[in-house]
């Protein structure tokens, strides 16, 4: 148990390895939320076996080619396909009836890791007849994330919880006829992927760079501190026309901040807001 | 209550998992008076159970019962539980942050992680509680705590439902005092006023 304690970084030592990333490799990490950023960094010299701070601090400074790990490590990337079922399904009845009226629908789904979320919405999409004019661009700041999504395999041992998820959000079909089971991966349809655009995207420092209609950004607000969350909910503000729609997390809320008098939540409570103004 | 009267804590952490519905509703509904400090209730439980949690222990309590958002404020008197499919953290002394990555003892909310975290942040003023459980959650956030100096407290496994959780947690920790579940409520009675 000592030894847990003995590796635990200090706010100094996070503070170094902020400055560090940013400084010599341009990914801003301060307004991070910090309990969680300390969590990743502890997990990190762990996995990686890095005796000491000093270790890991002298291996980003001598190793660049260190530096995607880092980001990969540092940014949480766990996600799962129809994750709160229950929104998906007032998508399916709610937000979609809207979207189809549009000549073309664009979407961003912002920090989307590795994808799952992306290949849900592609899903729901088809299903509804519509993925056929409609463009999902797919953005993380971690690029071996986004190269998960352009191979859209994921875990065969995921697939009972994601087709029970499925089935909650309103899914009609078997789960299983969209993918294809091979040794322990199950790869999606290419034709989900047709209409999916994939970069990386950066929500600290990059700017925005199209309008949507739609916008999904769930659980990457809550490792922002609230300085940065009204920044890049501004950005979403900027990125989403009027009437569009902008979907977070089930825990997160725009109630505190300066865009939250434009914006109106959907009445079932849901964490679906609308852009009214 | 008069300041003096208020001992030196200021939060106290429960972590449960099966079989320790029961003692917490009845710690929650005997810590009506305890208005000078924060509860956090970090408890096993599907996804889909959502919040029939903060349902059923506002039944039991005229404290404020909360299952905590991004960015909750931490406040004296409120009854605070974790989320599920969330890792609760602390900020600091006035806020709490929400974490969605990997699970820790399968389990997320993990009790491990928000005991460690409660500890870095109120270090001596925190009181830890380990319940009834099948899991070895809390254990080493026990410790964790321990070490940082709070206060430990985990339910006699005798009495507990699933006692694999708490003889964890008392293996693994020099724990302050041991007790059955329907105790606990009254021993933070006294613990908490003592000046």
């Amino acid at each position: 148990m000592k030894h847990v304690e003995a590796n635990n970084v200090r706010d100094e030592e996070l503070d170094l390895l902020l400055d560090e990333l940013f400084r010599t490799y341009g990914y801003d990490f301060t307004n991070y939320a910090r309990a969680s950023l300390k969590r990743r960094v502890n997990r990190l010299m762990i996995i990686d076996r890095f005796p000491s701070f000093a270790e890991l601090l002298y291996r980003l400074r001598q190793d660049p080619a260190y530096l995607p790990r880092i980001v990969e490590e540092l940014t949480v990337n766990v996600t799962e396909m129809f994750r709160d079922p229950t929104m998906f399904k007032t998508l399916r009845e709610q937000v979609l009836p809207v979207l189809a009226t549009h000549p073309f629908i664009r979407i961003w789904h912002a920090g989307c890791a590795t994808g799952e979320e992306v290949y849900s919405m592609a899903i729901l999409l088809e299903e509804a007849n519509l993925l056929h004019k409609s463009l999902l661009y797919a953005t993380d700041l971690n690029p071996s994330a986004i190269e998960n999504i352009r191979k859209g395999v994921f875990p065969l041992s995921e697939m009972k919880q994601y087709s029970e998820n499925y089935i909650l959000s309103g899914g009609k079909n078997e789960f299983s006829k969209y993918y294809t089971a091979k040794y322990n991966w199950a790869k999606f349809d290419d034709r989900l992927k047709s209409k999916m655009i994939i970069s990386t995207h950066n929500l600290v420092s990059d700017r925005s760079f199209n309008e949507f209609v739609l916008i999904f950004c769930r659980n990457v607000l809550i490792y922002f501190d609230r300085h940065l969350q009204d920044k890049v909910l501004d950005l979403f503000d900027e990125s989403l026309e009027k009437l569009g729609f902008l979907v977070l997390g089930s825990k997160e809320n725009i109630r505190f901040s300066g865009i939250a008098r434009k914006f109106k939540q959907l009445e079932n409570k849901e964490r679906i807001w609308r852009k009214v103004m | 209550m008069a300041e003096s009267d208020v001992s030196k804590y200021r939060m106290v952490v429960i972590g449960g998992s099966a079989g320790s519905l029961d003692v917490i509703l009845r710690i929650v509904s005997e810590a009506r008076q305890l208005t000078h400090v924060a509860f956090v209730i970090i408890v096993h439980r599907s996804k889909s159970a959502d919040s029939i949690l903060a349902d059923l222990l506002s039944t039991q309590t005229p404290l404020l019962v909360k299952e905590v958002e991004d960015k909750e404020s931490i406040m004296p008197g409120i009854v605070y539980i974790a989320p599920p499919d969330y890792h609760l953290l602390l900020e600091n002394e006035r806020t709490f942050s929400l974490d969605a990555s990997e699970k820790i003892n399968y389990s997320r909310p993990s009790i491990d992680v928000t005991f460690e975290s409660a500890a870095d942040i109120f270090g001596p003023a925190l009181v830890g509680i380990v319940l009834s459980g099948a899991n070895a959650d809390g254990a080493l956030g026990l410790s964790a705590i321990a070490a940082a100096g709070g206060y430990t407290i985990v339910q006699e496994p005798v009495t507990a439902e699933v006692d694999f959780m708490p003889r964890q947690a008392i293996n693994m920790t020099r724990v302050d005092a041991i007790l059955e579940g329907e105790e606990i409520g009254g021993f933070l009675e006294v613990l908490l006023k003592k000046a």
